[in-house]
């Protein structure tokens, strides 16, 4: 349980565990402060305006990491026999490529950097939900910060942040492909010709709009539902916990890993789409 | 779960990172990756010509091999004729040689027996003289005779 001493009821620990570290303009109070339950500041009273700092702080701390590790990697990459690292790195950037190259066929040098920052970065902010789920919290707690949810992809704003921007990439190499018009006649006369345009923009907009929703929503609901598990688990007697905490676990190996990959190549996909003249 | 800023946040964030890696991150490692290939095929291709050659090179060798072989039976055999024919023409030249001594040594004994009747002839010219002499007693017109003598001395 999170807190030493004080009796916590399941809902209580549950609904800390789920509560972001917001920090915003809180209006009821007038002030500019952080998230506190006890207090009477909700995380719903802030509105859009405010921010998730353990979200940005995992993420951007965890994406620093991807990046001075492989910017190491990089400088003293060599063709000739690779160290452990490099051959590591190097394994993990051929299988990005591969499956870049075997759906993408056009030239584009964003796409492969693109598909690899989203799997690497994907992947390891799913593998801090492998951490056990009370340590960070607990520590942060001693040092004074009352919430911290290491899992940023849990954090519904972080995946769609990463799928919007994907979005946008979508629009625009439709857009830099086809020309305006061609985005457009694409979206008006596609499934059954221009008789039925309006029912046409309709389908194609919903469709368009449901590839960045879908590929945000997946993967944060893959996590949520698996960060769930564990805080469940977690509220079980200490001698029962291994038993299930383990095997899921050992599972979630296996999701983490599967869901940065499925973002990649629904990313690579949908830009290879974009780039498809009809 | 509010959506909130943090959602612009973490596409900033994206983005930044996403402009790294394809700056500093994907080429220098991409980069390496097809070096190394490269390397690995020119290397593959080196060691194939290297076989390809050390095949043609030891064909090259057991050729030579014949051929200085025959070379060197050639030169036997060409000595082997040559002595034989040095013995034919010294025995050729000795033989020369005594038909030559042989040939001069006839001559020498045919001047010795010329010499030899020459001598005779004078002797037995100055015999018949002699003996003429004796039997006639007296001496003759010793001009008239000598004529006489010398012609029978050359009758012999």
């Amino acid at each position: 349980m999170a807190s030493s001493g004080d009796t916590v009821t399941s809902s209580e620990y549950i609904s800390h565990h789920l509560t972001n570290l917001t920090f915003g303009y809180h209006e009821k109070t007038d002030s500019w402060r952080f998230v506190d339950t006890a207090n009477g500041v909700m995380p719903g009273d802030f509105g859009f305006w405010a921010i998730h700092v353990d979200t940005m702080l995992w993420s951007i701390g965890l994406g620093l990491f991807f990046i001075w590790l492989f910017k190491k990697v990089a400088e003293t990459a060599t063709a000739g026999v690779p160290g452990r690292l490099q051959n590591f790195i190097e394994t993990i950037i051929d299988f990005v490529d591969d499956n870049v190259k075997s759906i993408f066929h056009y030239k584009n040098a964003v796409i492969a950097p693109l598909a690899l920052t989203i799997f690497v970065w994907i992947f390891l902010m799913n593998l801090m939900d492998l951490v056990p789920i009370d340590w960070v919290p607990y520590l942060a707690q001693q040092m004074g910060v009352g919430y911290m949810k290491i899992v940023p992809t849990t954090d519904p704003n972080a995946t769609l942040g990463m799928a919007f921007s994907v979005f946008f990439l979508i629009v625009y190499y439709s857009i830099k492909q086809k020309g305006v018009g061609g985005f457009l006649a694409e979206l008006s006369f596609m499934p059954l010709g221009k008789w039925f345009l309006p029912f046409n923009l309709f389908l194609e907009v919903v469709g368009l709009l449901a590839k960045p929703i879908s590929l945000a929503l997946r993967l944060f609901g893959n996590m949520y539902a698996g960060e769930m598990i564990f805080i469940l688990i977690a509220l079980l007697p200490f001698w029962a916990q291994w038993f299930l905490s383990v095997p899921w676990a050992i599972f979630h190996i296996l999701v983490i890993t599967l869901q940065a990959f499925i973002f990649m190549v629904l990313t690579i996909v949908y830009l290879a789409m974009a780039h498809d003249d009809h | 779960m509010n959506i909130n800023l943090t959602i612009i946040g973490q596409a900033i964030s994206f983005a930044i990172f996403v402009m790294f890696c394809m700056k500093y991150v994907w080429p220098p490692i991409t980069g390496a990756l097809a070096e190394r290939k490269k390397k690995i095929a020119d290397g593959l291709d080196a060691a194939e010509r290297a076989e390809r050659d050390l095949q043609l090179a030891q064909e090259k060798a057991v050729a030579n091999m014949r051929e200085s072989k025959e070379q060197a039976a050639a030169i036997i055999e060409q000595a082997n004729k040559r002595a034989n024919q040095l013995v034919e023409e010294a025995k050729e030249q000795a033989r020369a040689e005594a038909e030559r001594i042989k040939h001069a040594a006839e001559a020498e004994i045919e001047q010795e027996v010329n010499r030899a009747k020459e001598a005779l002839r004078e002797q037995v010219a100055v015999l018949a003289v002699a003996g003429a002499e004796k039997i006639l007693e007296a001496s003759v017109d010793q001009a008239a005779h000598a004529k006489l003598v010398d012609k029978l001395a050359a009758e012999l």
